[in-house]
């Protein structure tokens, strides 16, 4: 049919369906007009939406303080460059004395070297923190697009993504990444990496049950009847579906990097020119802080891991129950 | 525009086979409507899949399925996908789950449109928008979420969704089982006057002969992965020629006619396992008017009248008296 006949047949279709539908008015300004209240309608739409999901998210009052802990900190991390002076990182220019004990100058005493203990404490956030996102990002993607491609294909692709999942499953976790890390050499990237590439089989394994429980949906078949390829079947239609699954595991995933990146800077493959609370506690250890009892070096970057990662946990749990319905309620 | 001739189609599950679809033979022409009915599990959406290839993988199909004279089953994947829904589209059953759920109405009846590149990307808003309007939907309704609508509205959505492409051919696949009984008129008024409008053939699959009956100009009755019987619409409802169609046709009383509702009517039994059919016709451990021979001869189609087909042994003697 060609485009001509089209408008014809849609003036004589606009006649005959206005009696159903007053609104349809297909031509023109009306058109235009149509539009415009439509994406004002959607945009309300979509705040309502936003406004329904902070109402549910809020009944979980883990989630909230979760929340407010990791906004707390993101906004020390972020603005350390201006509420500190990174002078006082500078060993050359530390001021205070050997491992003082918390004074009024130093609220949380200081290290070996003189320098500040909470100085340090919110400049090794910003890497704790940089760490702990980046490296669950990278293993978010690898793991979507294993799960989603073992679970979109079957035959042999599906099991050989699987097999290799469950290779870098069964093995340790922290000895691989002690080994890539020593193989890499030590330096930021070799930590994200060395976290990135351990952590996906979780998520993937998950995001696959999920994705054949979309696979199995009538729209999957309709998109398959209309001609769509198996990329537009991945990302339009499965995707979207598991999305709630990868972000409620992302939350979860950051915890367990911040800790596997502070056990790696502990064991000494981090960056020893960067400040993060893993290699804190490593100095704290080696400086022999510990013995001489010195327990502000070591409280301070070890209460810093554990509110961060609880906080991720408490917001994981909390988008977790919001967005799998099956858990509300409970 | 759609000829398929002895279409076989075996599942395997395990290691039986299951043969679903065993032989059919159909003709289309277009901007002709033929429906085809049958109980659960006789072979009609398997045939309706078949179609378009959509069986899943491992499922043996041999025969030909000519569209517009082409074999759609031995297509290239490439020009298999064109030919989805450009030229062969599908309205599906149960159009609550047929649309995805995160996806906006709108959105899901460009899909067709931009994976198929039928109309420029600046001119698929207003193409949403008339193709909402030919269904008798508001142009904002294309900003909703499947959740928002009826049942009715969401059947609506998927014949605007089927037509996207201007398809020749629109496979109905029980397209109106799960509507109730105002909103079913409405919706097959529907799908009847904007298939004749365009000169679209449309197969119709329903368990419900009455349906068939009212919109489709021929009707194919299946049993057991066979056409057992096949003629014009009317006809096949008022005068079935084979038990099983009569059973099917009787199943639905006339409004007002005393004889027909006091009847007595049903059929007995459950429709027969595909991997295990009885010998002979399937249908004679349920037929009232099974004879001896019945278990015994294959019986095939053969003629029943003027354009009508029925594969039942009483048939030749009936046209003979």
């Amino acid at each position: 049919m060609t485009d001509g006949s089209m408008t014809e047949d849609n003036v004589a279709h606009g006649g005959a369906a206005a009696g159903s539908a007053p609104v349809a008015a297909p031509d023109g300004a009306a058109r235009h007009e149509v539009t415009t209240k439509a994406a004002s309608i959607a945009w309300r739409r979509r705040r309502a939406a936003l406004a329904r999901f902070w109402r549910e998210y809020r009944r979980h009052r883990g989630g909230v303080v979760g929340l407010i802990i990791l906004a707390a900190t993101a906004v020390i991390a972020l603005a350390a460059p201006v509420i500190t002076d990174p002078d006082g990182l500078d060993v050359t220019k530390a001021t205070g004395g050997v491992l003082d004990p918390p004074n009024r100058e130093f609220l949380l005493g200081t290290d070996e070297q003189g320098r500040s203990v909470l100085l340090l404490a919110v400049w090794g956030a910003r890497i704790s923190l940089l760490v702990g996102v980046t490296a669950t990002l990278l293993a978010m993607v690898i793991g979507t697009l294993v799960g989603i491609a073992a679970g979109h294909f079957s035959g042999w692709l599906s099991a050989a993504l699987m097999r290799i999942t469950d290779w870098f499953l069964v093995l340790p976790r922290l000895v691989l990444a002690i080994a890539l890390a020593a193989v890499l050499g030590p330096s930021l990237l070799t930590i994200i990496i060395a976290i990135g590439l351990t952590s996906w089989p979780g998520t993937a394994r998950v995001i696959r049950a999920q994705t054949l429980a979309v696979e199995a949906r009538p729209y999957l078949e309709r998109a398959r009847a209309l001609g769509a390829g198996h990329w537009h079947q991945m990302t339009r239609h499965v995707l979207p579906n598991v999305m709630p699954l990868v972000l409620a595991s992302t939350t979860l995933e950051v915890a367990s990097a911040i800790l596997s990146e502070a056990t790696l800077s502990f064991l000494g493959l981090g960056d020893p020119s960067r400040i993060s609370w893993g290699t804190m506690l490593s100095r704290a250890y080696g400086s022999g802080a510990v013995t001489a009892g010195s327990w502000w070096y070591l409280l301070t970057p070890g209460v810093a891991i554990l509110l961060v990662v609880l906080s991720f946990t408490l917001c994981g749990r909390a988008l977790e129950a919001v967005l799998n319905p099956r858990l509300r309620g409970r | 525009m759609l000829t398929v001739r002895d279409l076989r189609v075996t599942y395997h599950s395990g290691r039986t086979a299951v043969p679903a679809v065993r032989g059919v033979d159909l003709d289309v022409a277009a901007g002709q409507r033929l429906g085809i009915a049958g109980e659960s599990g006789c072979g009609k959406s398997t045939l309706a899949s078949a179609l378009l290839r959509l069986l899943p993988p491992g499922t043996e199909v041999s025969g030909e399925i000519l569209l517009d004279g082409e074999d759609v089953l031995t297509m290239s994947f490439g020009r298999l996908r064109a030919v989805r829904w450009a030229g062969a589209s599908i309205v599906f059953q149960g159009a609550m789950h047929a649309l995805n759920p995160v996806h906006r109405i709108g959105r899901q009846i460009a899909e067709p449109l931009l994976l198929h590149r039928t109309v420029p990307p600046a001119r698929v808003q207003a193409r949403v928008e008339e193709l909402l309007a030919q269904v008798g939907l508001p142009a904002w309704r294309a900003n909703s979420y499947p959740h928002e609508l009826s049942g009715g509205q969401r059947q609506r959505v998927m014949i605007a969704m089927a037509l996207a492409c201007e398809p020749r051919l629109v496979i109905a696949d029980e397209a109106t089982t799960a509507l109730d009984v105002m909103i079913q008129a409405q919706v097959l008024e529907l799908i009847t006057r904007l298939t004749t409008e365009r000169g679209i053939a449309l197969v119709m699959i329903s368990h419900d002969l009455s349906v068939l009956s009212s919109t489709c100009d021929r009707v194919a009755v299946m049993y057991a992965g066979r056409i057992v019987e096949e003629g014009p619409a009317r006809e096949v409802f008022t005068s079935p020629a084979h038990p099983y169609a009569a059973a099917l046709a009787a199943a639905f009383p006339t409004v007002g006619d005393e004889a027909s509702r006091l009847r007595p009517r049903g059929l007995g039994g459950d429709p027969p396992d595909p991997a295990h059919l009885p010998p002979g016709c399937p249908f004679q451990p349920r037929c009232e008017r099974a004879v001896a021979r019945c278990a015994s001869t294959d019986v095939r189609l053969r003629p029943a009248g003027a354009g009508r087909h029925a594969a039942c042994v009483h048939v030749d003697e009936e046209v003979a008296a």
